[in-house]
This record gives structure tokens, C-alpha cells and sequence, in this order.
């Protein structure tokens, strides 16, 4: 037991013994977790709508009307931030990234996607010019794009001048549509009642016909009524976790410096056992890395108004189990581990790989299911759901357990797998 | 035979091999109290190896290491209260001062906080950096370190001390120092088991010499009697290397 306390109390004295070291261990994630927190809230933007809204270029060869009400109702979408432009500046600024996606309209669009409403013609084609690195935000576009162009035809067909005479038109000509004839009768009543709609609702048309059937009632499920989500619970979160992990290279780094150095000779040649020797280490490698979490989270409690809007006692159970996580990730690291200096980096490598994976920079939504799925064996994403659960979720010790559970599996495994890998033997 | 002449450390038919390489292939020897046994050979011979078991941080394939009479066997083993190694590289905390080092290293062995403080008190003054106790290592020279390093080995107060060529890299004055501390263990009773590649070295330390090469012992003796052993030496005066070289050939082993 002396020697297990002794080991500890080494670590301890070598970290606090460096301030350099430790307001940079406990700054770092702070400030970069800070960083992240403001750009997922909107500050600095001027506010979390306009943070939030994508640049779309409009390139309008049509000018019909209802191209002019696409665009009309697109410049309306709080999410979308247009700007109206010919083709050749639109598809230079999405070659040069600075705009996703432009929407080409091209001429004679209004006219043939009335036809193909009305009549099942032919539908035009709206072009997309969009930066293939950035596809979330044209799928989303799309989305959106599909919404506008259907409130725009139909009102038009209802209610507009191009509409009217799309209208007669296909009355004109609905002989010739392909069609079973009760079924083209049918049709021909819709139209010529459409026809008679808009004669006795004058030029100036219908407002509030053929538009989108609802609207969106927006509420945000955070841990109860009027408490709003905190993007920094999830930015401390996230970013503890990789900090958490750079800590525990640091810890299996440390012990392949101290074998490269014989230290490692000495502590073996002592009647000391292997368990208090990598106990030790690990007991260190929790306490440091659970006070570097603590700290950061204080941090966003003070300056940020981070809450722990759920158990407790779950923070403190799902924070204990991510530092023993972290401790024994440091161990496997080193068991496998050859030299410091390459260890450093491959490790590296694969905390980068885990937290990305484990949602702590990017929301995992926009990754394929297959990867979704595979997540569940990265522990990182196990740790930040847990710490999201019972922050800004605000959910109950019960969420909490889960989460703890399968970090301490992870925790079990890295210690099993070095306990197997270590290299004892020191010739 | 008085107490000091006493056989203490007892290697029998050591054997490791790792993977197709023999390492070390049957070796024994013993020590007695109070003596240097110098461990020579050239590079890859198998001395560090042999030290390693001897120390416990390689387990031997065959072969037994017993310490008065009692086998050594397992990492908690109380028999290695009883050895104390200095390793070749200076296996310290830069970051820790000499005192919060040593007392790291006496944890290690189960010593009471008072033992441990009169054993921190005993070694810093015997290697000459009493006054430098509360300095951090990373402020001390080689020579200091080196010396700091083999007070490392010695706060347990082992009977039988293995020492990894204790002086590399240090000046004449430091050396000098180690070789005086080397020199009262000795008188103190304490078995010295010393692997060095500076030929004077033995020659001014060892009691007894084992040369090693290939991972056998090639020779066991004093270093008389290497020399009256040698082919038309008439006059017994040849220096060591040459005897070295005799045994262990001329080709390059690195």
C-alpha cells in the first residue's frame, strides 16, 4: 500500500510541480471548448437566427411570375440568407466555397412546370450548382426548395395572371391529354371551375390558397419549460472528453518515458506488484483527468451558466467513469505502445478519430447510419452522451447509468487488454 | 572464513533466450560479502541480461538466483528487499528534487517514514550531496546524477548491489567519488556485482572477474589469476584488456 500511495503521490508532486503544465492542461480545453460553444450558439453572429442561415445564390433566367414567387418566398425563409445573381458569379462563388448551393431557374421554368401541374406535361428542371464538400446543407436546400416551388405554382395557378391563362390554356388543349376519357371530364370540371374561380375573385387573385398546409410550432426539449439549451454544456462536454483522452496519452506516454529512461528498472526490481505499479498510475491518471473535467465544467458553470439540469449524482457518476476510462485508455496505450515519440502520435490519431465519432465536434446526424450505428463501440460518444444527459437534458440518475456502465466496460476491457500486452520483463 | 567472506548471492545455470537468440546460456557464479565481482564482455554478451535476472525484471527461462540460500522468485518477493540495482541510465525524476526521488524509491521498499528519512540522510551524505537535498535533479550535473543514482540503489541497505555501468559519462572527479563510495560498501559487507566496459576500472575494483561473451561465462578468477592463466605471460603483468581481448576476440560487436 505504501508503495501504490507513493506512486500516486509521485504523479501528483510531478504535475502540480509544473504551473506551466497545469494552467495549460486546464486552460486549453476551456478555451477551446469555449470556441466551439460560441460558434454552436450564434455568438458573435448577431444572434442565433442569423448564425443560422444559409447563403443561397438565386440565378433567375425565367423572370416569370412564378419564378419571381420562388424567389420571393425563399428571400422570406428565416434560414435562408438569398442574393440574386447572373450564372457566372453564382457558380464562381460555389467553385471558391463561399456560397453551398445556387438555385438556377431557367428560362421558361414558370410556364412548363404550370403545364406539368396542371396537365402532367413534362416537368422542367430547376438547376442545383452545389459544393460537393458540403452536402448536408443541400440536402437540407433541396428540402426547402421543394416547398417554396409548390406554394409558388399553385398560387399562381389560383390566383396569378401567368396561372390564368396556364389555366385556359390547358382547357384548350385538354382533348389531347392521354387520359381515360370520365377521367378527363373530371378534369376538365376541376379546370373550368379554377377558371370560374379566378374570373369572380378578379385580377388582383386569392392570397392564402394553395400555400404550404401548416406552419411550424418550434419548441426545443431541454430539461423543462423556459430553460433554454446552452450549446456550451455540449462544447465542455464534447471537448473534456478529448481532452480527457489527450490526458490519458500523456499518462501511457509518460510510463514508455520512464521505461526509456529505467525508472521502469527500478520500480521492478522492488517487491512491488504489477497491480500497484499499473494501479498506481491509473488511481493518477483518474484524479487528474476527473479534476481537469471538474475545472472545465466549473468554468462553464461560472462564466457560461452551464447547470446541471439533471442528477447530480449521475454527473458525478458518468465524470468518475469517463476519468477511469480515460486513466485505462492511457494504460493500453502504453502496454502497446513501443516509443514514446510514435506512440504520441498514433494515439493521437485515434483520440482525434474517437471524439469525432463520438459527436464532440460535429453533430453525428450527418454521418452515414452504418457509421451511426458503429459508434456505439467508441467510448468517447458514451461519455458526452452521458454528459449531455444530465446537463442540459436534465434527465435522472437513471439516464446516468447506462452510460457509466459501458464506459466501465470499456474501462474493464483496456485494462484486461494490458494487463495481456504489457511488456513486464525489463532486460 | 569470517562473516564478510561469506557467499551471499549464488547464480546457477542461468539460461534466457528470446525467440531463436540464446542470451544467456548456463551461466553461474557467486558472490561473496564484502567483494566486487567485476562482470565483463563485450556488447551483447549477456551482462545486462544476467543482471536482469538477478535483479527480477527478467525471469529466467532456467536456472536459479538465491540470496542466502533463499530463491528468488516473483515480483513481491520479500528476497528482493535484499538487492539493490543501479541501473546505467539515470533512472530519476528530473522534475523532483533528491529527496522527493529517494523517498519515491524507499516507498518502494516498505520503509517507515523514519527509516526512510535516516536512509535519504545516510545516502545523500555518503554520495556527497547532503546540501543539495531540496534541489530539483534537473539542476544537477551528470557526475551529481550519477551519484544520486547509486544512492538510489543503496537506501534499503542492500546486502547485494548490481550496478549497470555506474559511471558512465561522468568526469575523473565524480568517478573517483563513486569508486571511494564503492570502496566503503565494500568494507561495509556489501556484495558489489559491477558490469563496466573500462577495463581500469575492474582492474582497480574487482575482488573477481567474469568475462562473458555469447551468453556464456569464459572466465571466472581473480585477476591474477586471468593473468598467471595466460598463454607465455612469464612475468604475470599483462593488463586486463589485453586478457579481455584474448578471450573475447577482436571482431566488432555493434
Amino acid at each position: 500500500m505504501g508503495a501504490f500511495v507513493a506512486l500516486v503521490g509521485k504523479d501528483l508532486q510531478i504535475f502540480f510541480g509544473d504551473r506551466r503544465s497545469v494552467i495549460l492542461t486546464l486552460a486549453v480545453p476551456i478555451a477551446i471548448a469555449s470556441f466551439f460553444g460560441a460558434i454552436f450558439s450564434g455568438a458573435g453572429g448577431g444572434g442565433a437566427s442569423e448564425a443560422a442561415k444559409i447563403p443561397v445564390m438565386v440565378v433567375d433566367d425565367d423572370r416569370s411570375a412564378i419564378s419571381k414567387s420562388i424567389v420571393a418566398g425563399m428571400e422570406k425563409d428565416s434560414a435562408l440568407k438569398i442574393s440574386t445573381v447572373p450564372l457566372d458569379q453564382a457558380r464562381a462563388a460555389v467553385q471558391s466555397g463561399t456560397t453551398a448551393v445556387a438555385v438556377v431557374i431557367p428560362p421558361g421554368f414558370g410556364e412548363a412546370a404550370g403545364r406539368a401541374f396542371l396537365a402532367a406535361a413534362q416537368p422542367p428542371e430547376i438547376g442545383l450548382l452545389f459544393d460537393p464538400s458540403r452536402t448536408a446543407e443541400v440536402s437540407m436546400i433541396r428540402g426547402m426548395l421543394t416547398g417554396h416551388v409548390m406554394e409558388a405554382v399553385g398560387q399562381e395557378m389560383f390566383s396569378g395572371v401567368q396561372g390564368r391563362a396556364l389555366v385556359d390554356e390547358a382547357l384548350a388543349n385538354i382533348d389531347a391529354i392521354n387520359l381515360p376519357a370520365d377521367q378527363r371530364e373530371t378534369l376538365r370540371s376541376l379546370l373550368q371551375s379554377v377558371q370560374r374561380f379566378n374570373q369572380t375573385n378578379g385580377v388582383t387573385g386569392t392570397q392564402g390558397l394553395m400555400t404550404v398546409p401548416y406552419t411550424v410550432n418550434e419548441n426545443a426539449v431541454t430539461s423543462r419549460a423556459n430553460v433554454a439549451y446552452n450549446s456550451y454544456a455540449h462544447s465542455f462536454a464534447g471537448m473534456g472528453i478529448q481532452f480527457l483522452l489527450f490526458a490519458g496519452i500523456d499518462l501511457g506516454t509518460g510510463i514508455l518515458l520512464e521505461r526509456e529512461r529505467g525508472l521502469w528498472k527500478r520500480f521492478r526490481s522492488a517487491p512491488v506488484s504489477r497491480f500497484a505499479m499499473l494501479g498506481a498510475r491509473a488511481m493518477s491518471g483518474t484524479l487528474l483527468t476527473l479534476l481537469t473535467l471538474l475545472v472545465s465544467f466549473g468554468f462553464a458553470m461560472v462564466v457560461f451558466g452551464v447547470r446541471i439540469e439533471g442528477s447530480i449524482a449521475g454527473f458525478a457518476l458518468v465524470a468518475l467513469a469517463c476519468s477511469i476510462m480515460a486513466a485505462t485508455f492511457g494504460l493500453l496505450v502504453s502496454a502497446l505502445g513501443r516509443t514514446a515519440a510514435a506512440t504520441r502520435r498514433v494515439a493521437g490519431l485515434a483520440v482525434l478519430i474517437m471524439v469525432m465519432l463520438g459527436g464532440a465536434w460535429v453533430p453525428s446526424f450527418i454521418f452515414p447510419a452504418w457509421l451511426q450505428t458503429v459508434t456505439v463501440v467508441i467510448p468517447a460518444r458514451w461519455a458526452v452522451d452521458g454528459l449531455d444527459a444530465m446537463t442540459w437534458r436534465g434527465l435522472g440518475l437513471q439516464a446516468a447509468l447506462l452510460p457509466t456502465f459501458v464506459m466501465l466496460l470499456f474501462s474493464l476491457v483496456f485494462g484486461a487488454l494490458t494487463l495481456w500486452k504489457f511488456r513486464w520483463e525489463e532486460a | 572464513m569470517g562473516r564478510l567472506e561469506r557467499t551471499v548471492l549464488v547464480i546457477s545455470e542461468l539460461q534466457k533466450a528470446y525467440g531463436s537468440i540464446v542470451a544467456v546460456n548456463g551461466v553461474s557464479f557467486s558472490l561473496e560479502r564484502g567483494r566486487l565481482l567485476g562482470l565483463l564482455g563485450p556488447n551483447g554478451a549477456g551482462k545486462s541480461t544476467t543482471v536482469s535476472m538477478i535483479a527480477g525484471l527478467v525471469t529466467p527461462d532456467h536456472g536459479t538466483v538465491t540470496i542466502d540460500g533463499v530463491r528468488l522468485s516473483g515480483d513481491t518477493d520479500p528476497v528482493k528487499r535484499r538487492i539493490g540495482l543501479v541501473p546505467q541510465d539515470l533512472a530519476l525524476y528530473d522534475e523532483l528534487s533528491a529527496r522527493a526521488n529517494l523517498q519515491l524509491f524507499g516507498s518502494l521498499y516498505g520503509l517507515s517514514t523514519r527509516a526512510l528519512a535516516a536512509a535519504i540522510s545516510r545516502t545523500l551524505s555518503l554520495v556527497g550531496l547532503a546540501d543539495r537535498m531540496h534541489d530539483k535533479v534537473k539542476t544537477f550535473s551528470g557526475g551529481m546524477k550519477r551519484r544520486l543514482n547509486l544512492a538510489a540503489g543503496l537506501l534499503h541497505d542492500p546486502d547485494v548491489l548490481l550496478l549497470d555501468e555506474p559511471t558512465v559519462g561522468v568526469d575523473p572527479q565524480s568517478r573517483n567519488a563513486i569508486f571511494e563510495n564503492l570502496e566503503q560498501l565494500k568494507a561495509s559487507g556489501t556484495a558489489l556485482l559491477y558490469t563496466t566496459h573500462y577495463m581500469e576500472e575492474a582492474e582497480r575494483l574487482a575482488d573477481r572477474i567474469v568475462v562473458m561473451d555469447h551468453g556464456r561465462v569464459l572466465a571466472d578468477d581473480t585477476l591474477s589469476g586471468l593473468r598467471s592463466r595466460r598463454a607465455g605471460a612469464a612475468d604475470g603483468s599483462a593488463s586486463l584488456e589485453s586478457l579481455f581481448l584474448e578471450l573475447t576476440g577482436r571482431s566488432l560487436r555493434d
